[in-house]
């Protein structure tokens, strides 16, 4: 009965996802695409900080990153956009993995602070004038927004280039999260988690500590940066002040929302870092900020485990028959 | 005559392990008692359970008052003065330094500047390091840093753990000759653990033996040295 | 020649502000193994509060002395209520715990005193006896104040029974509990000790660089750079520190790299000794057992 539900639900979910932007404007469609967009990039770290235990404060960089890597292409070499995706990702996946090397000397809030400190580096930069030829310097880089291949209406709405992009999103995202499951749930996910929490018996254990780390840096960036790279895409521009050390709190916040080590959570932690300042902004320019401060911190008290610890701890309040293990992650 | 220290059906646990099964036992003022036992019996837990360094249950009560629940400063400050297996000092603090802070809670600002003299007299060594970093003294003089930081409380019990640990027997002899004076003298309790129980039971006037947490003989130190059994069966020797 | 002097001068003189933050980041790190991130943020928010007092009348030193004590308050109150929960838990849930100590000071920033740039004065004159070309009368004043402040730390950590219960306490907080100290409430003291140290460099910059919620973002960069190149654990460290990287700064800036990018040479302080000498020059190295 209950396998049958889960059917059920899932393809209800899927239809829904897909005829969601026809039943909104288009500039919600483009929300709704920033949320998808957001959930691949706290993905990305919470792969490195919620299941591996490094903590990043700084994945706004590969973001950054792997937004200007799109513009650049699709600026100067007249990429289209599909196609500098695997750039993007692969660029990343580089720099995070060289990023691992250090990261490996260094622990909990010492990498904090490393990644911290090169989060604040990031917008000067990019800024910086003698690379201006290839990143637009302050000004960035404006892009065009791409077309829909096909023109389509369903329930009375065209296929606009945002419900275009907002598919094209999607059908990333699915692929990647479904990348990370698979990744996550065999043994280099349990490899992941025992070097987060056991790392001397981990390496003990015959697991090779700094190949693990640098590859889960590596990935970790890689799925950041093709957020990235999506994100300049969907908003058309760059600029280095679009990618200060907010950012990487920002990501933060999603991680922490949704859940460490959670991968469904992402999709809860990038609804609500996009569409809090949405609705807090209307209070003052500062209220989103400070609604952040206070669920990082309110979350570490009341709620560690984010919404996906507070579904799970609903969910194994219903079925008391099951004798179901403590959720201990 | 009032007990310094009485408890009952104590527990201690390590987190969720329970290493202190009901245990009785009760200090006289002005005596000197044992723990004795082997590895692992809940001797350092039993002085970690009277400064409330482990989660207890059960009654406690020095002089009178229930400690159970106070904090480690709560129970110091009512006169307890612990030297922890290890000894504890401040390795990074002169020696001067380190017995200063062992006053830290008085306010007799003369008193203690005689007491500071009257543990460099008893511990000559001491005095000639006064200015020298704790972590720099030998395994003898760091313990009797530690006694001697401990006295400076001026406590009306005085723990000690394992003061024997690791050191040469000669010092070792030294340490017990003093802190037998320092009892006689100045009337200062002790409770102490100890694994060599020929020492402990030569310097104690009643002893307690511990066996898994529980209790398992007690009586005055006198009878246990006398008797045989008692010593091959628990004892070892 | 002159203007390599003032490059010397006005970088020590920023290195007493950096030295500054760098001991207050070390005060916390030392007695609770933790990174204060909202150093920066928590320095800006006591800025604010001089400016509002200077803002509404008081005389200069009133409320600076005012700022001072009130710091010291919020910094204790700060560890007691929102730190002390979190004491025993993991480190990323410190970490993310400080962020958001971070983040809620700038936006309470922001949100109270507004984005717009404010000038704070300076308690200097501006052309007096002290003022040369090397160094102007208020870069000479703030380095005289943060000396003085410096000089009363240490007098306090040496002298007071306090500073050396706080130094115990720091050490070895099982030992300090052992003889009566109240280890907690050292923590709280250390954690006022260095908001109040903040907002005296806080002060001491805006005049310079003017006051808004972001003031001391690129400030605490460099605070962290001149505490890990002090060793994080060192005191003395991070204030020789604060000078190294006060005068670097000034001379990478102005003869190599250019000002654009002085944010980067902090990086690459912060990266390359945390890579090739995560000690410091002068930190002690630990050894843990397994």
């Amino acid at each position: 009965m209950n396998k049958n539900i889960k059917i059920v639900l899932s393809v209800l979910l899927v239809v829904g996802l897909l005829v969601l932007p026809f039943l909104f404007k288009n500039y919600r469609v483009f929300q709704f695409n920033l949320v998808v967009i957001y959930a691949i990039a706290v993905l990305g770290l919470n792969m490195l900080t919620g299941f591996n235990g490094q903590i990043s404060l700084g994945h706004g960089a590969f973001y950054a990153v792997g937004a200007y890597t799109a513009a650049v292409l699709m600026d100067k070499a007249g990429m289209p956009y599909w196609a500098t995706l695997p750039f993007a990702g692969v660029v990343c996946f580089g720099f995070g993995f060289l990023m691992g090397f250090p990261a490996l000397r260094l622990g909990g809030h010492y990498l904090a602070l490393a990644t911290y400190a090169f989060a604040l580096a990031v917008p000067q930069l990019l800024k910086y004038k003698h690379i201006e030829g290839f990143t637009g310097g302050v000004q960035g880089i404006v892009l065009n927004k791409p077309e829909p291949p096909f023109s389509f209406r369903f329930l009375d709405q065209p296929l606009s280039a945002d419900r275009w992009l907002y598919f094209f999103s999607l059908a990333i995202a699915a692929l990647m999260f479904l990348l990370a499951w698979n990744l996550l749930r065999g043994r280099i996910g349990r490899a992941l988690i025992a070097i987060r929490d056991h790392p001397i018996a981990a390496t003990a254990m015959g697991v090779n500590l700094p190949v693990f780390k640098s590859m889960a840096f590596g990935v970790s960036a890689a799925f950041t940066g093709v957020a990235g790279a999506l994100g300049a895409i969907c908003v058309a521009f760059v600029s280095p002040d679009s990618f200060t050390v907010l950012l990487s709190i920002t990501l933060l916040v999603g991680v922490v929302v949704g859940g460490l080590a959670s991968i469904p959570g992402a999709i809860f932690g990038a609804a609500f870092i996009q569409f809090i300042p949405n609705i807090a902004d209307e209070i003052s320019k500062s209220a989103p900020w400070a609604i952040y401060g206070a669920v990082l911190i309110g979350l570490m008290y009341l709620m560690p485990s984010g919404v996906m610890g507070l579904i799970r701890t609903i969910g194994a309040k219903l079925r008391p028959a099951k004798a179901s293990a403590s959720a201990r992650s | 005559m009032s007990k310094l220290l009485e408890a009952r059906k104590l527990c201690a646990y390590y987190g969720a392990t329970q290493v202190l099964f009901d245990v009785d036992f009760s200090l006289e003022p002005g005596q000197i008692t044992a723990i004795l036992g082997a590895n692992g019996a809940g001797k350092t837990t039993t002085l970690r359970a009277i400064c409330q360094m482990v989660r207890t249950s059960g009654s406690l009560e020095f002089n009178g008052q229930q400690i159970t629940g106070k904090s480690t400063e709560g129970v110091v400050r009512l006169g307890v003065a612990h030297v922890p297996d290890g000894r504890g000092t401040f390795t990074a603090l002169s020696v001067e330094d380190n017995l200063r802070l062992g006053a830290y809670v008085r306010g007799d600002k003369h008193q203690v500047a005689e007491d500071m003299e009257k543990a460099y007299k008893r511990f000559p060594r001491l005095a000639e390091r006064r200015h020298q970093q704790a972590g720099t003294l030998s395994g003898g003089e760091q313990q009797m840093l530690a006694i001697s930081r401990a006295l400076m409380l001026r406590p009306k019990l005085l723990l000690l753990d394992e003061p024997s640990f690791g050191l040469a027997p000669l010092i070792v002899a030294e340490i017990f000759r003093i802190m037998r004076r320092i009892n006689e003298e100045d009337g200062v309790s002790m409770l102490v653990v100890e694994q060599n129980a020929s020492l402990a039971l030569d310097l104690a006037h009643h002893a307690y033996l511990l066996e898994t947490g529980v209790v398992a003989l007690s009586g005055p130190a006198e009878d246990i040295k006398r008797d045989e059994s008692v010593r091959r069966a628990y004892l070892g020797y | 020649m002159d203007a390599f002097l003032h490059q010397i001068f006005s970088g020590l003189a920023n290195g007493c502000i950096y030295g500054s933050v760098a001991l207050a980041l070390v005060m916390i790190y030392q007695a609770t193994h933790h990174i204060n991130f909202a150093q920066g943020e928590m320095a800006t928010f006591s800025t604010f509060i001089a400016w509002a007092l200077i803002n509404s009348g008081w005389p200069y030193w009133a409320a600076f002395f005012a700022t001072v004590a009130i710091s010291f308050l919020a910094g204790v109150l700060v560890q007691r209520i929102i730190l002390r929960p979190v004491e025993k838990a993991p480190v990323l849930t410190n970490v993310i715990v400080f962020i958001g100590l971070l983040v809620i000071f700038n936006s309470l920033a922001g949100w109270i005193f507004e984005h717009t740039i404010k000038s704070f004065p300076s308690p200097f004159a501006q052309k007096g006896m002290l003022a040369t070309s090397i160094f102007s009368a208020h870069e000479l004043g703030s380095a005289l104040v943060m000396l003085c402040v410096l000089a009363a730390l240490y007098a306090f950590f040496k002298f007071t029974p306090v500073g050396l219960a706080m130094r115990a306490a720091a050490q070895n907080p099982e030992s300090a509990r052992l003889v009566g100290i109240r280890v907690s409430w050292m923590l709280a003291m250390g954690w006022g000790l260095a908001a109040a140290i903040g907002s005296v460099a806080g002060m001491m910059v805006a005049p310079v660089v003017y006051l808004d919620p972001n003031m001391m973002g690129g400030i605490l960069l460099y605070g962290f750079a001149a505490a890990l190149l002090g060793g994080i654990d060192n005191p003395g460290g991070a204030v020789l520190g604060g000078f190294i990287v006060g005068v670097l700064e000034n001379l990478l800036g102005a003869y190599v790299i250019g000002t654009e990018l002085k944010l980067s040479v902090a990086l690459v302080m912060i990266v390359g000794i945390l890579t090739l000498k995560p000690n410091g020059l002068f930190g002690k190295h630990v050894v843990t057992r397994v």
